[in-house]
């Protein structure tokens, strides 16, 4: 009994480190986060207790809203095209062979690269002038003039950033299907052949049931990096035309950073993150209900 | 799904491999009455598609001045050179400078996420502690609060502590951006080694640091290596929390030098190809480190994300 307690204060001390720094770096910023959105601070001035003021403001400000929308748009529409393309893709380079793992090699590297790194890469390509997308895109007759991708259409600027996304994180996904459909055990596979099924239908009835799980996993991981979109935004469109391009988080960094509304800033992060929670609990509730 | 990283499972997903016979055999099986060729044929050309951006890349970067600037660009420079990293090289405070920052402060990321997450992960993995469950879900609460809302109030802090403008600062918050995750790794790889091994320690009088030092550390490499892994990639990717963090030219990283470039000819138009020279090593460590590690980088998505 003794050396239980003993054994258990001995555990303690070394979590303790991890947890301090949590409670410093993550949990009392939090708190504090919650503290400042009541408040409308400028660096410059002294907090002033302003009670829900910011957030009565989040809901009639049409620039958050435009941002809230866009950023909803952006995830609706890259969403589906990482999970169908990644999912077929892995399907594809499933089986063991040598192309196969190398293809999954090529298609994986972009993820480890910095996502301000590869939109800098890709700003260049879409540029209208020195860009060779278009350079390209003439070269083989498509288009006659430079297209503007970038910042002066909401909408092609919008799909400009999907492909360099698309191109940057595909893999992520992908790798982990692989994983998930190698693991179905063969003797499945084989049973269902035996009847009959052709590669489709095999698909169908077998593969996407039983990876659901991994499905579900990539989707809420895909979902949430994408409600969290920024980088890309700030360095491809510079958030333009009129601030039609600026994601959320893009909205909460010009709100805290360069106007220094430090209050609102918090309550637009907080309704961010309850944004974000909601989907992760949806997210867990479905996985639940998978496993039943 | 996945629970046992301490050692790099599952292996060879990415890494080529040879065993030609009961692989053709599988892939038969699995492809059943597809044309391999066609399949083959959309292999190559999704492999040209991915690497074809960072072919261009470098190559743009190699391209002397006036061919980087030229109207319309050309798709490969006619001879290489490298001005490109020659002007990188000394732009702003210098290349070596940011680059120094960049690794210094990956460097501390690595340092501090390993000093807080090896011994966190033992403690919850070996030793009976009470509310252990919830100790954990708290240090997993950074998972469900995006650090990208966390900017503002930890900009705040840091400010009055004098972190801002800061290395230290810059590692504190890319911790805690990684922290959730090799904590996770790291409980995982200490609660997948056998009991024996720590009773037989036990008995022969070790205390529970030797025990950790003697026994537990050999066996948590392949743990460490993924965890060090995912923070340098991290910490040398990172762009908002240094945008946010770092407001002075001498504090910049890396990834807000390319920022910093795009606009830096005096016409305030961009410098392509130093743009391009700036990404091109922006992009090798990760690449190399990843074509080297990458079993430990796959079993750590895995442990991470399929658990």
């Amino acid at each position: 009994m003794h050396t239980t307690t003993r054994r258990s204060l001995t555990g303690f001390w070394y979590v303790l480190p991890a947890l301090l720094f949590v409670v410093a770096f993550t949990a009392w910023p939090f708190i504090q986060m919650v503290w400042i959105s009541l408040n409308e601070w400028s660096l410059i001035t002294p907090p002033s207790f302003v009670g829900l003021e910011n957030y009565i403001n989040a809901f009639t400000d049409s620039q958050f809203w435009v941002s809230l929308r866009f950023t909803l748009k952006y995830t609706l529409l890259i969403t589906p095209i990482l999970m169908i393309g990644g999912y077929l893709i892995a399907l594809l380079v499933t089986p063991n062979s040598r192309l196969s793992r190398t293809t999954r090699t090529f298609v994986f590297t972009p993820v480890v690269i910095g996502l301000g790194a590869s939109s800098f890469l890709w700003y260049w390509l879409f540029s209208p002038n020195y860009g060779l997308i278009n350079k390209f895109l003439m070269d083989v007759g498509l288009i006659d003039t430079p297209i503007l991708w970038l910042g002066v259409d909401a909408g092609l600027s919008n799909w400009a950033v999907i492909i360099s996304i698309t191109w940057k994180v595909i893999g992520f996904g992908m790798i982990l299907f692989v994983a998930a459909i190698q693991a179905i055990p063969s003797e499945i596979n084989e049973a269902t052949m035996v009847d009959g099924a052709g590669f489709w239908q095999r698909v169908r009835k077998v593969i996407l049931p039983l990876t659901r799980r991994t499905i579900l996993l990539v989707t809420l991981v895909s979902v949430i990096g994408s409600l969290l979109a920024f980088d890309q935004f700030y360095i491809m469109t510079a958030g333009q035309p009129r601030n039609l391009t600026a994601t959320s988080v893009f909205y909460i960094y010009l709100n805290s950073f360069p106007y220094l509304k430090l209050g609102y800033g918090a309550t637009l992060s907080l309704i961010l993150a309850v944004v974000v929670l909601g989907f992760t609990i949806v997210q867990m509730i479905l996985t639940r209900r998978s496993e039943t | 799904m996945t629970r046992a990283p301490s050692a790099p499972t599952p292996p060879g997903l990415l890494e080529p491999d040879l065993e030609a016979g009961p692989v053709k055999g599988r892939r038969n099986r699995f492809w059943a009455g597809r044309n391999k060729y066609l399949l083959g044929a959309i292999c190559i050309a999704i492999c040209l598609v991915m690497v074809t951006p960072l072919v261009l890349s470098v190559a743009a970067s190699l391209k002397s001045p006036p061919e980087a600037a030229a109207v319309p660009p050309l798709y490969f420079p006619s001879e290489l050179s490298l001005e490109n990293y020659d002007k990188l090289w000394n732009y702003g405070s210098g290349l070596p400078h940011y680059l120094g920052n960049s690794l210094f402060t990956a460097l501390m990321t690595i340092v501090m996420t390993l000093l807080l997450t090896v011994p966190a992960g033992y403690g919850l993995a070996r030793f009976p502690i009470p509310g252990k469950e919830f100790i954990f879900v708290l240090l997993l609460l950074a998972l469900i609060i995006p650090y990208q809302a966390l900017l503002t109030p930890i900009f705040l802090m840091f400010s009055t502590l004098g972190l801002t403008n800061n290395l230290l600062g810059l590692a504190i918050v890319h911790t805690t951006i990684q922290l959730p995750f090799s904590l996770y790794i790291m409980r995982n790889a200490f609660e997948a080694v056998p009991r024996e091994l720590e009773e037989a320690a036990l008995v022969d009088g070790a205390n529970s640091w030797q025990i950790l030092r003697r026994v537990f550390l050999p066996t948590m490499v392949p743990a460490v290596i993924t965890v060090t892994l995912f923070a340098f990639v991290t910490s040398w990717n990172e762009f908002l929390g240094a945008l946010v963090m770092m407001r002075n030219d001498s504090g910049l990283t890396l990834p807000l030098l390319l920022a910093l470039t795009r606009t830096v000819t005096s016409l305030g138009s961009t410098d392509w190809g130093m743009l391009q020279a700036g990404v091109t090593i922006a992009v090798i460590p990760c690449v190399v480190v990843f074509l080297l590690l990458q079993r430990y980088y796959v079993a750590g998505l895995y442990s991470g994300a399929v658990k």
